[in-house]
């Protein structure tokens, strides 16, 4: 609480800054003329709050990092500490306490020599807050007076200023690389630690996922592989799903974009684009809760071996009807992006539309609606919430569509979700499953945009 | 080369020929208009399935309760519950049991199983609204339990259709708009939960991702649209970006749970975290949607500024930035509608936890919406059904208004140079 004081009396001290070195400057302009000033008043005033509220926002963020090491170095050099247990583990059990006791986290000790360490900690942390706040306001102080000593008519204000605005643009935009890394390293790292303990291959290439066995002591080695689990999320979102989304997507983009009259298309196109809107776990209720109880009444009626409440098909079905969209846009484009002429010339050529459609415009079309569906594929790998909820966890190894299957992201889900400490195979195993999917969907895009980006070019 | 006669297109077989083609044309017609009907009628019955079920969510079964209060013998003070805090004064009396015998006074033996946890404090506001009703014998309207609640509205156990029915000709029943489902958080009893906790941890969450991913999603669009030099860095930044809109949002769960948990010890299921985790996923969209925009001003506008003497920054923040705007915002509030009806990530920072009470800041233990509708979908109990859909109604509306505010945005200041 008091840190946010403190920086809420940084940001204060900056708009009086700026207030008191833009006033200056309007007046030092008034005595020397326009022209011989090289900044405007108002840039003087940015230069200002600058040099009043980075340094010391900086300085309060190294302190945050900083303060609690000191606190506990120097509560342990009160008297009060000297009869703490010498072990780590221990030790550290009761400062941490102690320390969330102080802070007003925690109501009452479980271990009674917390409660002797709680004053010290109480001490210690108010010093140190008012240490920092203390340098904190005199770093903006001389900041702040550093900078208005400058304000002078022939003083480069604006190109300092600029030069920190362009720097902070540029930091926003690392943060995408940041971000990737963060990613890449996790997936990594975690990965690293779960092949330690799995054979990579036996992970890769295994035909039997249980990894509640392995939690329950039964060793890793046939508890990891991997294959129902691609097989499954193969099955749902490059099979099923796809076998719904396009058709319906490329004939709806067919119909809107060659057939319907612009009045339809105006209603029809946005109508379609909800579909994409709305909130996948909406998607996997629906489909557990309507779709798949009757799929599977409808299997049990025909007389199909194995028919699950959990089914495949219910979970591809949904994803594919949330798919179409996305299919349709891309099909949509590639098929606006062939010429006009070769649509004319097979018109004029005594075609049909739909003719030239499927002869002329399709082909022509092809590798972009290739690169859409690999995306769309891409897509319907990574989705988490239809399969969660709709498809199951039983990891079958099954061609039949109302048999329950499970997916990588299920099982992510799942592995992540219980109690298991962090560092056990089975919750590793999580970032492993993440590596490939974010390995696979990568390259699924790489290629889609290659194939897309040739194509087009191929028209220019 | 062979000379051909002309074709006799009057002959039988060219006019068969001709209708074949002509019928396989109307063929594909119907089916591209087929295609286009069945998604839409798939949304419809998706919607309409969700609106049957959960309005009745929005309802409750309301019991008459008759209580006398004077034989109930409820050690309250009225002045203390003038005073103080009633909530403390009437906890120290036993309402619970008063508020049971008086429903197997009523209704025989097992009434008070008729009653939902909710009676109590149907109660209890009762009591703190009028403290005079304390000498009196009064009837008030309480909520009933999940089974007659359920059978209520036509879809119980034969055993709860007979008690209704029971009810019913004692005159008791009465339905009600369920006020507690807007304003309570998470319950084990789904006559008295309510989405209000959920609702709550959502606009914490959105409220984080907006601040952090909306300055840095314009700023690097800026950067990389109007600054940015041609070199391998750029390139490096712009692949970044492209990939991770496309980076299924699990993934970012994963990030979050191994960084933001693990590394930096952030509270688990907090909507700190949460926030910090969507506004990376966002933020790629929002740069995306920036660039767009910040390309569709025309260069003209940009050496007008030059011309006169501003500076590259002055340039961009006096007059590409206002003109980009609403193109920006409309991108960034699509943007959120996404955020906000997401759920994978949010499994995997923990934010699945049972929370009973709404959060009280950013740090304390929260659910969101999209979560809530996902851990209730869990639930066995019937009555949790009609709640779920709810719920997703309210998500629905929420998703609605926010794409027509981007519509409206879109519509009103959408600028053709």
């Amino acid at each position: 609480m008091t840190g946010a004081i403190v920086v809420l009396i940084v940001i204060v001290l900056a708009v009086v800054g700026w207030i008191m070195a833009r006033a200056r400057a309007t007046r030092l302009q008034a005595e020397v003329g326009r022209l011989a000033t090289n900044s405007r008043p108002s840039q003087h005033g940015w230069y200002v709050a600058l040099w009043t509220a980075l340094p010391s926002l900086l300085f309060l963020a190294v302190w945050a990092n900083v303060m609690p090491g000191l606190v506990t170095g120097t509560v342990l050099g009160t008297p009060a500490a000297q009869a703490l247990p010498a072990d780590d583990f221990s030790r550290g059990a009761i400062l941490a306490e102690a320390r969330a006791i102080a802070s007003g986290a925690q109501q009452g000790a479980f271990n009674p020599q917390s409660n002797t360490l709680v004053e010290p900690f109480r001490a210690a942390t108010n010093r140190y807050s008012a240490i920092g706040a203390v340098l904190a306001a005199i770093l903006s102080f001389a900041g702040g007076a550093y900078a208005f000593s400058r304000v002078k008519p022939a003083f480069t204000a604006r190109s300092r200023v600029e030069r920190v605005v362009m720097w902070a643009l540029l930091l926003a935009s690392l943060i995408a690389i940041v971000t990737t890394a963060g990613i890449v390293a996790s997936l990594i790292f975690e990965s690293w630690r779960f092949f330690s303990m799995v054979n990579p291959l036996d992970f890769l290439f295994g035909l039997k996922w249980s990894p509640q066995s392995a939690a329950l002591g039964y060793g890793n080695k046939d508890a990891f592989g991997a294959i129902p689990l691609f097989w499954g999320t193969i099955f749902i979102g490059a099979i099923i799903a796809m076998a719904v989304a396009i058709p319906l997507g490329l004939m709806s983009a067919v119909y809107l974009t060659q057939y319907a009259s612009p009045r339809l298309r105006k209603w029809m196109k946005p109508i379609l684009e909800v579909l994409a809107g709305v909130p996948t776990v909406v998607y996997g209720y629906f489909a557990a809760l309507t779709v798949a109880p009757a799929l599977r009444n409808f299997a049990a009626g025909v007389g199909i071996p194995g028919a699950s409440s959990e089914s495949a098909l219910a979970a591809g079905l949904v994803m594919g009807v949330m798919i179409v969209p996305f299919v349709s846009s891309m099909a949509d484009d590639s098929i606006a992006a062939v010429p006009q002429s070769m649509r004319d010339g097979s018109l004029a050529m005594g075609a049909t539309t739909s003719e030239t459609i499927r002869r002329v415009l399709i082909p022509a079309a092809l590798p972009g609606v290739v690169g859409g569906v690999l995306l769309a594929v891409s897509r319907a790998i990574g989705e988490t919430m239809i399969v969660v909820m709709a498809a199951g966890l039983a990891a079958n190894l099954t061609l039949n569509p109302f048999a329950s299957v499970t997916t990588v992201t299920t099982q992510m889900v799942q592995l992540l979700t219980g109690d298991q400490e962090f560092d056990s195979a089975k919750t590793l195993a999580a970032f492993a499953l993440g590596l490939v999917l974010f390995v696979v969907t990568l390259l699924l895009n790489i290629v889609a945009l290659r194939v897309v980006k040739k194509y087009r070019e191929a028209y220019e | 080369m062979a000379s051909r006669a002309p074709t006799d297109w009057t002959s039988d077989a060219m006019r068969r020929r001709i209708a074949r083609r002509y019928s396989a044309e109307r063929r594909f017609k119907a089916l591209g208009l087929l295609a286009i009907l069945l998604s839409a009628g798939f949304l419809a019955f998706l919607l309409v399935s969700m609106a049957a079920n959960g309005l009745r969510g929005f309802t409750r079964t309301e019991i008459a309760l008759p209580i006398d209060f004077q034989r109930a013998a409820l050690f309250v003070d009225p002045q203390a519950l003038a005073m103080g805090n009633p909530d403390q004064v009437l906890a120290s009396a036993n309402l619970p049991a008063a508020i049971d015998k008086a429903a197997e006074e009523v209704f025989g033996k097992g009434g008070a199983h008729l009653l939902s946890a909710g009676a109590m404090k149907a109660v209890r506001d009762a009591i703190v609204a009028d403290p005079a009703i304390l000498a009196k014998k009064v009837t008030i309207a309480v909520p009933a339990a999940e089974g007659i609640d359920v059978a209520a509205k036509g879809k119980g156990s034969d055993a709860d259709e007979a008690r209704v029915a029971r009810l019913e000709r004692a005159g008791a029943l009465s339905t009600g708009f369920n006020w507690p489902f807007l304003t309570s958080s998470d319950g084990t009893d789904p006559t008295v939960v309510g989405i209000w906790g959920a609702l709550k941890g959502s606009l914490l969450t959105m409220g984080i991702t907006l601040l952090l991913s909306f300055p840095v999603g314009v700023l690097a669009a800026l950067y990389l649209e109007e600054y940015a030099p041609r070199n391998r860095w750029t390139d490096l930044i712009e692949v970044s970006i492209n990939n991770l809109a496309a980076v299924p949002s699990i993934i970012f769960g994963l990030l979050g749970l191994a960084i933001f948990l693990n590394l930096m010890h952030l509270p688990r299921s907090a909507p700190i975290v949460g926030g910090l985790t969507l506004a990376l996923m966002t933020m790629p969209v929002i740069v995306i949607a920036g660039r767009n925009a910040i390309k569709a001003v025309p260069p003209s506008i940009r050496d007008a500024a030059l011309g006169i003497g501003a500076s590259p920054v002055q340039v961009v923040f006096h007059h590409v930035l206002p003109l980009a705007l609403p193109g920006i915002l409309t991108g960034t509030i699509i943007g959120m509608a996404r955020a906000l009806g997401e759920t994978a990530p949010l499994l995997m920072i923990g934010m699945r936890a049972f929370v009973a009470s709404p959060p009280g800041g950013i740090t304390d233990p929260a659910t969101v919406l999209p979560v809530q509708i996902f851990l209730w979908s869990d639930e066995v109990g019937k009555g949790f059904i009609e709640k779920t859909s709810a719920a997703i109604i309210i998500l629905l509306l929420f998703l609605l208004t926010m794409n027509s505010i981007a519509i409206y945005l879109r519509n009103k200041f959408e600028r053709k140079w």
